[in-house]
């Protein structure tokens, strides 16, 4: 059997994307509204990154906004950037704009002051959107290697159906898609906790096992610091009701989702670029909008999600597929659910079963089929921060 | 179908697919327990007495201690399994470290 395909788009810097998008960048909070009227001109081919940092921070999360916005015009799911500024921010348009350049996308900066004001800003991006989408859509879908793929696997709004059935059954493709050459990229950390022994298991050396365990203890020292029982966030209220008890439990069935064997190849910050085959952990929190955010950041081009009580949760361009393992979510959030694997409980499937299906669908939507997430508009984006904005 | 799913042969507790009501039999391999107490879908129940302060296994690993004993039959969650993992409760209250500040002048000598 040959390996399996997906249509793509083929970047000029060897990268492929599952989308191909119009991205709208506002360099800062102020600029977000106008960034997102320009998008919503375009839509949905133009999409935008509304975010409330880029002004105002301290160094480190100053750096952590600039290179997550930066990773988003670099990402092969984008087309073209168009980066709106106000001009007084700390954020740099140029920079974001050098960092689709550098990717080989046409990127062009509108700037709210030096443009006289919201209206004719908007006017002047509308009009660049429009022909950047027009260009757009003439780039044509190619045949691509599975190996080109970085799948972002995440859990949310879980249950005790998550760790049984479609956190594992996502485990199984995470593993079928390492073994073809593709990656994975697990975020989360504080739902590592408890399952690390695990992970570091899998780590082809001490160091890599090392840099796995230092960002978990320093998660779990800064839950400790505040004197706090991590209970009631870890698991949260609505876990705890569908039948997790600790952390521990939680991580457990949440780890699953990351592959039963694939190496643990790498650690990296959030948003961090993933460059290694098997499977990366990303130093991200466990809010869903923000770990998703910073997985697709370091280059994942299809999110797979697992929830058990149901999430609405997308991403400005990356798709992203709902499984859910509890027959009554599928039924009663089945407008925000794209795959139902609850079969794994009751026995109408098996496991692999579910697995082989959930790995067609990777491949369609990888491929352009539209997703829950995306034919509902959803496209949340969160950056991460970690100190006081001043 | 067993309304009862288990792991890992070394785990202690099972999970319930469905409501159980007390008095109900279920079984793991060859051995029933009978339900103590109303356990709801998707919570867990001990599939054999767990002494206080010993491990509560799921997936083959340990997913908290046991508060008190739990007899076979019980409904396991919250109320009788602590976490071992990020207990800040539990933790000595520190002094915030002083070294490098500079230490506030008296409220009286502000305005001085």
């Amino acid at each position: 059997m040959s390996a399996p395909v997906f249509q793509g788009y083929r970047r000029p810097d060897g990268r492929v994307g599952t989308r191909n998008h119009v991205l709208v960048v506002p360099t800062v909070i102020c600029a977000s509204v106008v960034a997102e009227r320009v998008a919503a001109a375009v839509a949905p081919i133009g999409t935008a990154l509304p975010h409330t940092a880029g002004c105002g921070q301290l160094g480190p999360d100053m750096h952590v906004t600039h290179d997550t916005l930066a990773a988003y015009c670099g990402h092969p799911n984008v087309g073209a950037v168009l980066v709106i500024a106000l001009g007084c921010e700390q954020v740099v348009a140029q920079r974001l704009a050098e960092a689709a350049r550098a990717a080989g996308k046409p990127a062009e900066i509108v700037a709210i002051q030096s443009e006289g004001g919201t209206v004719r800003a908007t006017a002047r991006a509308t009009s660049i959107a429009r022909a950047m989408a027009a260009d757009l859509a003439r780039t044509p879908r190619e045949a691509c290697d599975v190996s080109s793929l970085i799948l972002s696997v995440k859990c949310g709004g879980s249950d005790y159906t998550s760790g049984l059935a479609s956190n594992p059954a996502l485990g199984l493709v995470a593993d079928r898609l390492v073994d073809l050459g593709g990656s994975a990229v697990l975020g989360e950390i504080a739902e590592i906790m408890g399952a690390e022994h695990l992970l570091a298991a899998r780590a082809p050396n001490a160091e890599t096992a090392g840099r796995l365990l230092r960002v978990i203890n320093r998660v779990e020292s800064e839950a400790m610091a505040l004197g706090l029982d991590i209970r009631g966030t870890q698991p949260s209220p609505g876990n705890i009701r569908g039948g997790l008890t600790t952390i521990e439990e939680k991580s457990l069935g949440a780890t699953h989702k990351g592959g039963e064997r694939t190496p643990l190849a790498d650690v990296v910050p959030y948003a961090g670029r993933i460059t290694r085959k098997g499977l990366t952990v990303m130093d991200t929190p466990g809010l869903d909008v923000e770990s998703v955010t910073g997985m697709v950041g370091g280059g994942a081009q299809v999110v797979v999600f697992t929830t058990g009580l149901g999430t609405p949760t997308g991403n400005p361009i990356a798709p992203v597929i709902k499984i859910t393992g509890n027959a009554r979510t599928a039924a009663s959030m089945a407008d925000n659910i794209d795959l139902d694997v609850s079969g794994v409980l009751d026995d109408r499937e098996t496991l692999d079963a579910a697995a082989a299906r959930l790995f067609d669908d990777v491949l369609a939507v990888a491929s352009g089929k539209e997703t829950a997430t995306e034919r509902l508009g959803f496209r949340e984006f969160a950056i991460h921060r970690r100190n006081p904005t001043i | 179908m067993n309304p009862v799913i288990v792991i890992s042969v070394a785990d202690n507790v099972g999970t319930a697919l469905e409501t159980l009501e007390p008095g109900r039999v279920v079984t793991r391999d060859a051995a029933a327990i009978t339900v103590r107490e109303r356990i709801p879908r998707g919570h867990k129940i001990a599939l054999a007495a767990i002494a206080a302060g010993a491990p509560v296994i799921k997936y083959g690993n340990s997913i908290g201690t046991a508060t008190s004993e739990i007899a076979a039959g019980a409904h396991v969650h919250t109320h009788n399994v602590s976490s071992a993992r990020g207990r800040g409760d539990l933790a000595s209250r520190r002094e915030v470290p002083q070294d490098g500040r500079i230490a506030e002048p008296p409220d009286d000598r502000r305005n001085a």
